[in-house]
């Protein structure tokens, strides 16, 4: 499914979390989940690396930097993974352009 | 049997009371006085339980829980506690004032409620004047504090049909989301049926106008759509499953699988006045009673989706077919479907006058 709406997502999108909605790391099941509106999505190991990055000042590309260099991981194939994701979340009114 | 998983999510019914009378409310027929109800730190207390527990979200509900001063206070309880914090709420006593404290208090979310989107029908099913413009004006308040906003719609044969307006409405006011909810029968709405339950067009109707609004807004506002599960083939996974996501807190303590399992005869709830919550979830009588698939009859034991419709609802088994360990009759394979299929046959032509939900009149 294409999105209907909103700006195209680039490298230079500083992402931020919507009000309403954020990363949460549950000590009782021992992994991560987005608090949203009236549901929790379980937040896998990579979204979780991602969105701890996410604070509302850093561009995609920062984030995309410190992820290759902590995975030491091709640059284009984490780029890639990152810019999907984001734009899902962007779909589900969990991450905004800042 | 092993241990259950951790709940979910906590359903904290602070009050019975509320301003406004809808037919269908999901409160029990015998409603908590306030004198019972359980006093600030006691759901403070609660609160701290529920989250150790794992619980990630708190909804606060009623009644209407605005009608407790103490609400902001709970509300940064919660957040302390790191606890998702959700309002449920008709909206009527919502002022700049009172939503200011609340957001102070680091709510979350707010879902606010309406009745129709035609001012003299939604004042009619709540029984109270002035409520549909109280609420368009708590909505305008609560998006331009920049809270996210659910916009409740309970939908039934007297407004059915106006649900594409309603989905206008939500996206004029700056919702997120939207759920389209038909009322489901049990207790008051049970008592009202015959002036709620929609026939077969209308919910073709209203999946269609919900079908086009997805397509319309996707991205920007998303719709949950709660059809009434007469009309459907199996049975709906009540609650994700018995004592498996889910618990609610009455206003007096009583801690309960779903808020309709009052209804269910012979069992002692258990009361967070006399119990941690924890030991409630894992080993009381009435968390147990139909977690997992071990106390289904037939045709449930033998049925390839058991572990995906859980039995369906007890309370609605209770309800129509007397006992609330018997298959849903909802379902098209249990003995007292007739239950279902006679209710939608013997709906009246022209819908009687509403019973309204209130103290003392079941």
């Amino acid at each position: 499914m294409t999105e209907a709406t909103g700006p195209t997502l680039c490298e230079t999108t500083v992402p931020r979390f919507a009000r309403g909605t954020r990363l949460q790391y549950d000590r009782v099941r021992e992994v991560w989940f987005i608090q949203a509106p009236e549901r929790a999505f379980h937040a896998d190991a990579i979204a979780a690396e991602v969105l701890q990055l996410v604070d509302g000042t850093r561009p995609l590309h920062t984030i995309i930097d410190l992820l290759a260099e902590k995975f030491t991981a091709p640059r284009a194939v984490i780029a890639q993974d990152v810019l999907a994701m984001v734009a899902e979340l962007a779909t589900k009114q969990v991450l905004l352009p800042a | 049997m092993s241990a259950p998983p951790p709940p979910m999510s906590l359903l904290a019914e602070l009050t019975h009371r509320c301003p406004l009378q809808c037919p269908y409310c999901s409160n029990p027929l015998m409603l908590d006085p306030r004198t019972q109800e359980l006093g600030t730190t006691e759901w403070q207390r609660v609160l701290d339980e529920a989250a150790l527990m794992g619980v990630l979200q708190v909804h606060f509900s009623g009644g209407e829980p605005m009608a407790r001063p103490d609400l902001p206070e709970l509300v940064r309880h919660a957040a302390q506690a790191g606890l998702y914090s959700n309002l449920i709420t008709s909206g009527v006593l919502i002022r700049p004032d009172t939503l200011r404290a609340l957001a102070d208090a680091g709510l979350d979310h707010i879902q606010l409620s309406f009745q129709d989107v035609d001012p003299a029908s939604a004042d009619r099913i709540a029984n109270m004047a002035g409520a549909h413009a109280k609420k368009l004006e708590a909505a305008r308040l609560i998006t331009a504090e920049g809270l996210p906003l659910t916009l409740n719609f309970v939908i039934h044969r007297q407004n059915a049909e106006r649900v594409p307006a309603m989905l206008e409405l939500a996206e004029q006011l700056g919702a997120r989301r939207v759920e389209i909810a038909h009322t489901q029968y049990y207790g008051w709405g049970l008592l009202n049926r015959d002036a709620l339950l929609p026939d077969r067009a209308q919910i073709e109707a209203t999946t269609e106008a919900v079908a086009a609004a997805r397509t319309r807004l996707a991205g920007r506002m998303s719709i949950d759509f709660v059809t009434p599960d007469y009309y459907e083939d199996r049975p709906k996974p009540c609650m994700g499953g018995w004592g498996q996501r889910f618990l609610n807190i009455t206003p007096t303590g009583k801690v309960l699988p779903c808020h309709a399992a009052e209804t269910i005869p012979n069992i002692t709830f258990p009361n967070v006045r006399e119990a941690g919550l924890a030991a409630i979830w894992e080993d009381s009588p009435i968390f147990n009673l139909f977690r997992g698939t071990e106390w289904m009859p037939e045709p449930c034991q033998s049925c390839a989706f058991k572990e995906e419709d859980w039995g369906g609802c007890r309370c609605q088994a209770l309800a129509l077919a007397g006992k609330a360990d018997a298959a849903d009759p909802v379902c098209h394979k249990a003995p007292d479907h007739k239950q279902v299929t006679q209710a939608i046959a013997q709906r009246p032509q022209t819908p009687p006058p509403f019973r309204y939900r209130r103290f003392g009149n079941a």
